[in-house]
């Protein structure tokens, strides 16, 4: 694998850009491998990646039915943090940071990685209590934390409102530093690069119609290219979780909604860090390019398509200008929707099933882009070892029988 | 914007209703003799289908009233409305 | 003042008129009718942008919404608008536009260095790159986002206001050119409802720009006549200045007009856009085709336009885009562009054709205007670099894949016009989930199978024929309108004949032009070459949506309109692949950006998600309350008497309650009434406790569990009657509450006879509490027996208090004697005033939620969604005693399991810090140790914390794991690296037998 650098752009450079080698191949399917991870997204491919790195099985193929990265790792709003209530979450999700901040590096790839850290305001004394009791919890778990008064959230992020008189007024936010954003094709297709070069095959346009299951073990999964076997098969296809679970004989807790996105038109930077606001279901950030990027809520209903819709559109356009009041003027360029396979209790499932050597990554919610490598790491540990990690043990699916569940949601409950 | 027919009221926007998830999951009868893997599926494991959903839906800021729904979930498109109580259709 | 390049005459511009305008502070003039563009090229400035990445000067493209390169910043201040395409933005008196990405200067962009290391920059380098040293990237970052971005936001909120529009129509008409408004026509005479929308502010489509004839009169002159027809009947709806952004589900479209864009400012009670929510039966797409650009070395350089836009200018707008043309193309379109440019007096040196042989009858007649037509040739380079000065026009080889015959000759000129083809305009089809084919003939796709009620005609669909597009319009208005169920009475209107045109020959699909040594540029607003798509499909980059993503072509504010077919081409060819077979990318919404402002409409500021205000918001106001809102209402916190601070304002109010008398406005507790025969079956499978043996005119607490068994909401429920039941929610749950009712009731429990009804705006509550509540009770109340014994805790009565008609609840939160009052709504303020004035003699003080919180935390009281999160159940709050072990209730089975059974789970306790003056924040966490220092597991967090004067110290309640069992340890509080002893205790503070609230 060809180094990228500088130095290799100027040579290229001289060469007209002619030599630059294929950042992965297009091979075709070997009949057998040792195992294989259903889904190319950034989770797959950074557990195919693992896999080969830290786990010495190279003879993996990603199975992936469109392009890669082309499900919710091309559709997220990047943002990238691990300051989680629960000590099972902060763990997942901080060991993924902490991948993300040598991600460029390991993978040789500029996954431009940016700490311009993440905040999440509170609007009225019950979320700040809620908010408050995170930063404290995180303190503990060694996940740097810290709340901001409103004057400090203005110094932090000047084109923020923070009048009292707001209908949602600014009470407070935490702010954490470590947290950000990143390039999200980049981050599949660095960790792709990394996997063919370690030997894996990445194998688009190939869809899994159906699971070879017997004597209650996997022995490979029937593709529209044929049928391969492995005795390990990963799965890790958010969106589609359920349709392969269905496949393989398996109910899961999980329902499937449109999670809507939008940026604007590209201006120059006025936005430095990420704003979050629960109450109002709205976040926004500002890409290198110059987009504001800004998540809003999900639509309430079950659906596979990728559509954008305009009412969930409006009410967090309704709170971005409300939050930002400079952003009135500016205009949405592109919306479209991710579909996140949710869980009861808005944490996944990452683990062993009933089926021997077949593995399910999956429920990630709208919280998976953020959790890619560590998810990733954890996974091609489970596979390779055929028990979960320490960090991924909590998540069984089991959880939801004896009610063990990590409810990363509950907070959300409003009363007085 | 889904276009919703209610039974009641006739077509209405999506904003005017509430998704209640899947249709025609019955409460067991005597939760107490469920080990808790069966309570565990009736609570939390649900049909996620990618096609034809049966669903069911409140037109909460209208009539108020509960009513099931054929919708498929890819096309969006709504292929029948039936009454609480009812089988589901075939569609 | 002169403007050089405007025309003796023609245009649909109002000579009689000047505005004076100014662009990067140069003063200049223009005359309505004009687009900031065609007013910028009048007066000969050609030089509107620079380019993204490498800051190249760039001129305008074309002369409409698909303007890649003429984004500029328009008016000042709050309204100030980044990245408006010059060619929509319609000319008014005292218009101000600046150049953007550029500084200091259009004409000296320090910028434009990295156009000298552009070997360096070539598709995705910067996923090769500013890696090392790590540390270094966010100053690398800062650097690249300083060169990125385009325009520059405002600095100050908008002062305009913009509104929404919910319509429904029959047959809604997108586009108002030929085919558009034939269809609209056709449509209207059914009687059919019919809304037609325009992106431009005039209808006529490319009849505006070109100079056809209809049954021998101007085409023009026909269209006016439409719309005069249109504009009379009662049932069509235009909308000029209105484009259609998004094709939704189930027929249901955005459109966004530009009511007020084209004036200096919105008139007084004018919204400056309105967002268009329209619910069509039938959609008629007449969206019309846009040119390609060609793809040659250097063909960004000012003064390279598509040929439409340059016959745009000269018909439409009278101005001359240049004083000497040359035109090239791979299709008939150059041809009468040359004939409008030459009659408008632009010289036309030379017309290149890319196909061998030139059309004959076209070349015939450009031969009479002395205009040389070479063909078989292509344009290859360009001079200049500020601008056009000449042109390579050079001999292509058989296949076209390369240049015989040398380097060719050069040509002078200061413009150059382009033909590629025609895209249809498919991006609202492609929304609406229309599948599109690639068409041969056209190298291009074209419309394929509808999913939705929609139809697509004239350019859209690939037809370019006058006589032909206007049949197809009317076909499609008329037969939309039968499929929405109206039909015409009578003969149709008369179908016009265009004037006979050349036979077309067949156009020459060539995506990418030998020869020359600049860069070909396909996407002109992201600085995207054919190398850069060529590299990315070398790299491995092969899918559509891998290129697309890698290089970012069709990824700007133009949506790649004249971008995405070439970019196909390309990428099709350096794969040696057809286009249909590398596919295309998914067209997203919108078609054309939309403001925020737009999207939010009225609902900002106060009109953001209404608070709801109780009948005696204003007397609180009066009176110093300080708010905070609660749900979705607006409660008094507390109320600071002159010099006291929050918390003097507290202690004051709670030790009213618990020494003589404090009165709060409870009006907010959400309140369902529910009947029918069956209420209290009902009542008992929802609630946690027994509800069969309440007496009429008692009242019960009870606790809801959703069926994960986690505490959902709590409430008292008072028994009006047999079957009659009045039930109290908490004030943010009142809707969730009623919502889960009915929930149960209708979809599982259909058998159960029992009606909900919110009835929480019904009744104004005025809570009173304290020692005192009952001599003030009996001063108000003459017809209720108040004494222990006839009115006895956790009842209710009927009666008349102050005169009203009143419901009076004997229930109590703070743990003191209370009544709560019921009265209708619209008495509310009256018994409010009426309480205060009668005690007075007991310093009857208002209090707010503050001191409720306190006093009934003194009380041990939970709040749901404080000392709860969803997690928590009655067992962890050490509420055994409202669970019921006989009857099953909602959630019940969830309790045993093996999870939810565990002793250890976190469980409520009172906490006593060692230190009796400090009050720990609320969420914070409990240790075992004094070491708080990560990684520490927690064993539970604070849920209440405060100060109180009653007890003269500080209290907290939490949930500690096991804390059942661990009343008398001593655990650390740990916040902001600190851990506070505090010593576990049962969580109830004050009074521990309850005697007050029942005496």
């Amino acid at each position: 694998m060809a180094r990228y650098s500088i130095f290799a752009l100027a040579r290229n450079a001289l060469r007209r850009h002619r030599d630059w080698p294929l950042a992965w191949r297009s091979p075709e399917p070997k009949a057998a491998y040792d195992a294989i991870i259903v889904g190319g997204g950034g989770h797959g491919l950074a557990t195919a990646y693992y896999l080969a790195k830290r786990h010495g099985i190279t003879n993996v193929a990603v199975l992936e039915k469109g392009w890669i990265g082309g499900g919710n790792t091309g559709r997220n709003t990047t943002i990238v943090r691990s300051n989680y209530l629960h000590d099972e979450s902060a763990g997942i999700y901080d060991h993924a940071l902490k991948l993300w901040e040598g991600l460029s590096q390991e993978l040789n790839f500029n996954v431009m990685f940016s700490a311009r850290g993440v905040i999440n305001l509170a609007h009225d004394e019950h979320e700040a209590r809620e908010l408050r009791r995170r930063v404290f919890a995180n303190q503990l778990a060694g996940v740097d934390a810290e709340w901001l008064t409103p004057l400090q959230l203005k110094e932090f992020c000047p084109i923020l409102n923070v009048d009292p008189g707001m209908r949602y007024p600014v009470l407070g936010g935490a702010l954490q530093r470590r947290a950000g954003t990143a390039r999200h094709d980049a981050v599949a297709w660095g960790y792709a690069r990394g996997a063919d070069g370690r030997g894996v095959d990445i194998i688009q346009n190939c869809e899994v119609t159906g699971f070879d299951i017997r004597d209650g073990q996997v022995r490979g999964v029937r593709t529209t290219r044929g049928e391969i076997a492995a005795p390990k098969v990963g799965v890790v296809a958010a969106g589609h979780s359920s349709v392969l679970a269905e496949m393989a004989g398996l109910r899961l807790p999980i329902q499937s909604h449109p999670l809507q996105a939008l940026v604007s038109e590209p201006v120059k930077p006025v936005m430095p860090t990420v704003v979050m606001s629960n109450a109002v279901h709205a976040y926004m950030s500002q890409s290198d390019k110059g987009e504001l990027v800004i998540g809003a809520g999900i639509d309430s209903y079950n659906s596979y398509a990728q559509r954008g819709s305009l009412p969930v559109i409006e009410e967090t356009i309704q709170a971005v200008v409300e939050l930002f009041p400079i952003t009135s003027r500016l205009k949405m360029m592109r919306q479209w929707a991710g579909i996140v396979d949710v869980c009861p209790d808005a944490s996944p499932i990452i683990g062993l099933t009933p089926v021997e050597g077949l593995y399910f990554n999956c429920g990630w919610g709208t919280g998976g882009f953020k959790a890619t490598p560590g998810s990733g790491h954890v996974f091609a540990h489970t596979i390779a070892r055929d028990e979960p990690h320490a960090i991924n043990a909590p998540f069984t699916l089991d959880r939801f029988h004896s009610g063990t569940l990590v409810a990363e949601h509950g907070a959300a409950a409003v009363a007085h | 914007m889904l276009l919703i027919d209610c039974p009641w009221c006739g077509p209405r926007d999506e904003v005017e209703f509430s998704c209640g998830g899947e249709a025609h999951i019955v409460r067991p009868p005597e939760p107490a003799n469920l080990s808790d893997a069966e309570w565990g599926d009736y609570v939390f494991m649900r049909q996620n289908r990618k096609g034809v959903h049966y669903e069911r839906w409140c037109h909460g800021h209208g009539c108020g009233r509960w009513f099931n729904v054929a919708r498929d979930t890819v096309s969006h498109q709504v292929l029948a409305v039936y009454a609480m109580g009812e089988a589901p259709p075939e569609v | 003042m002169a403007q050089p390049f405007r025309t003796a005459e023609g245009g649909r511009i109002d000579r009689s008129r000047s505005l004076a305008f100014t662009f990067d502070g140069r003063e200049m003039r223009g005359h309505p009718g004009d687009t900031l563009a065609s007013a910028l090229l009048a007066n000969g400035n050609r030089l509107v942008g620079r380019s993204f990445k490498y800051h190249r000067p760039r001129g305008l493209l074309a002369a409409g919404g698909e303007e890649p390169n003429g984004l500029v910043r328009l008016r000042r201040g709050g309204r100030a608008e980044p990245n408006v395409r010059a060619t929509l933005a319609e000319l008014y008196d005292g218009l101000t536009a600046e150049s953007q990405n550029r500084w200091p200067s259009l004409n000296f962009d320090l910028g434009a260095v990295t156009g000298l290391a552009t070997p360096l920059f070539p598709a995705g380098f910067y996923y090769k790159t500013f890696m090392w040293p790590p540390a270094w990237w966010p100053a690398y970052e800062g650097v690249i986002r300083r060169m990125a971005g385009l325009g520059r936001a405002p600095a100050a909120a908008d002062p305009d206001r913009y509104d929404h529009r919910h319509d429904h129509c029959d047959v809604l008409v997108v586009g108002g050119g030929p085919a558009g408004l034939a269809a609209a026509q056709w449509a209207a005479r059914t009687g059919a409802r019919v809304i037609l929308a325009d992106e431009g502010s005039e209808f006529g489509g490319s009849l505006l720009s070109g100079n056809e004839s209809l049954d021998g009169k101007p085409a023009m002159a026909w269209a006016e006549r439409i719309l005069a027809e249109l504009a009379a009947a009662g049932n069509v709806h235009l909308l000029p200045r209105t484009t259609v952004s998004g094709y939704y589900d189930h027929n249901y479209l955005g459109m966004l007009e530009r009511v007020a864009d084209h004036l200096a400012e919105p008139a007084d009670n004018q919204p400056r856009q309105r967002l268009w929510k329209v619910r069509a039966g039938q959609v008629v797409l007449a969206t019309g085709a846009l040119e390609r650009p060609l793809v040659f070395a250097d063909n960004d350089r000012p003064g390279v336009m598509l040929a439409s836009a340059a016959q745009s200018y000269v018909n439409r707008y009278g101005v001359r885009p240049g004083d000497r043309a040359v035109l090239v193309g791979n299709n008939d379109s150059a041809y009468p562009a040359a004939l409008d440019l030459a009659a408008a007096g632009v010289r036309v040196a030379a017309l290149v054709d890319l196909r061998p042989e030139a059309h004959l009858d076209w070349l015939a007649r450009l031969d009479e205007q002395g205009i040389e037509v070479m063909a078989g040739r292509a344009v290859t380079g360009v001079e200049g670099r500020d601008g056009v000065r000449g042109v390579r026009i050079a001999k292509l080889s058989d296949d076209g894949k390369g240049i015989v015959g040398g380097v060719g000759r050069e040509v002078e000129c200061d413009l150059l016009c382009m033909s590629g083809g025609w895209t249809p305009s498919l991006h609202l089809f492609s929304q609406s989930g229309g599948k599109l084919l690639w068409d041969e003939g056209l190298a291009s796709f074209r419309p394929g199978e509808a999913v939705q009620a929609v139809r697509v005609v004239g350019a859209a669909a690939g037809r370019f024929d006058l006589t032909a597009c206007l049949a197809a319009g009317a076909e499609a208005g008329n037969a939309a309108a039968n499929d929405s169920g109206h039909r015409r009475r009578g003969r149709g209107p008369r179908r016009p004949t265009a004037e006979e045109m050349p036979p077309p020959l067949a156009a020459r699909p060539m995506f990418l032009i030998p020869g020359g040594r600049g860069k070909r540029f396909v996407d002109f607003q992201e600085d995207v070459t054919a190398a850069d798509l060529q590299l990315a499909v070398r790299e491995g980059y092969r899918s559509v949506e891998h290129v697309k993503r890698y290089t970012t072509a069709g990824m700007g504010t133009d949506q790649g309109r004249t971008t995405n077919v070439n970019a196909l081409g390309v990428v099709a060819q350096e794969l040696d692949v057809s286009v249909p077979e590398v596919g295309h990318t998914t067209f997203r919404p919108p078609f054309s950006p939309v403001t925020f402002g737009a999207l939010a409409g009225r609902q900002v500021g106060e009109l953001l998600d209404p608070l709801r205000r109780t009948p005696m918001h204003g007397w609180h106001q009066a009176n110093g309350a300080v708010f905070e809102p609660v749900g979705q209402w607006l409660r008094p916190y507390y109320y600071p008497a002159p010099g006291e601070d929050m918390q003097a304002a507290v202690n004051r109010e709670v030790k009213a309650a618990r020494h003589s008398l404090a009165v709060m406005d409870a009006t907010t507790l959400g309140k369902i009434d529910i009947q029918g025969p069956d209420a209290a079956e009902f009542l008992n499978r929802v609630y946690t406790n027994g509800w069969k043996a309440l007496k009429v005119g008692s009242c019960r607490y009870g606790l809801m569990l959703g069926e994960e068994g986690m505490v959902m909401d709590d409430g008292v429920t008072a028994r009006l009657g047999e079957g009659h039941f009045h039930m109290t929610t908490t004030t943010g749950n009142a809707a969730s509450v009623l919502a889960w009712l009915e929930n149960w009731s209708q979809t599982e429990w259909p058998e159960l006879r029992v009606y909900c009804n919110s009835c929480t705006e019904h009744w104004a509550v005025v809570s009173i509490s304290g020692p005192n509540a009952r001599k003030l009770m009996a001063e108000l109340c003459d017809d209720v027996d108040l004494s222990p014994e006839a009115f006895p805790f956790m009842t209710w009565r009927q009666g008349t208090v102050a005169g009203l008609p009143a419901r009076i609840f004997r229930v109590s939160f703070t743990g003191e004697l209370s009544y709560e009052i019921n009265v209708p709504a619209g008495c509310g303020l009256n018994l409010w005033q009426t309480v205060l004035a009668a005690g007075e003699k007991y310093g009857i003080t208002p209090f707010g939620t503050e001191a409720m919180h306190v006093l009934r935390a003194e009380v041990g009281f939970i709040i749901v969604g404080q000392e709860t999160d969803g997690t928590v159940t009655p067992l962890d709050l050490g509420m055994d005693w409202i669970v019921s072990r006989k009857k099953d209730f909602l959630g019940k089975r969830s309790l045993s399991r093996s999870d939810t059974a565990r002793d250890d789970r976190p469980q409520l306790v009172g906490l006593l810090t060692e230190d009796p003056n400090l009050r720990v924040p609320e969420g914070a966490q409990l240790i075992p140790g004094s070491d708080p220092r990560p990684p520490v597991a927690s064993q539970g967090h604070v849920t209440s914390s405060y100060e109180s004067p009653n007890l003269g110290r500080t209290f907290a309640m939490g949930l500690l794991q096991g804390g059942g069992e661990r009343h008398g340890e001593v655990v650390h509080v740990a916040f902001d690296g600190r851990a506070a002893p505090a010593t576990v205790t049962a969580p109830r503070f004050f009074d521990p037998e309850g005697s007050r609230a029942r005496g």
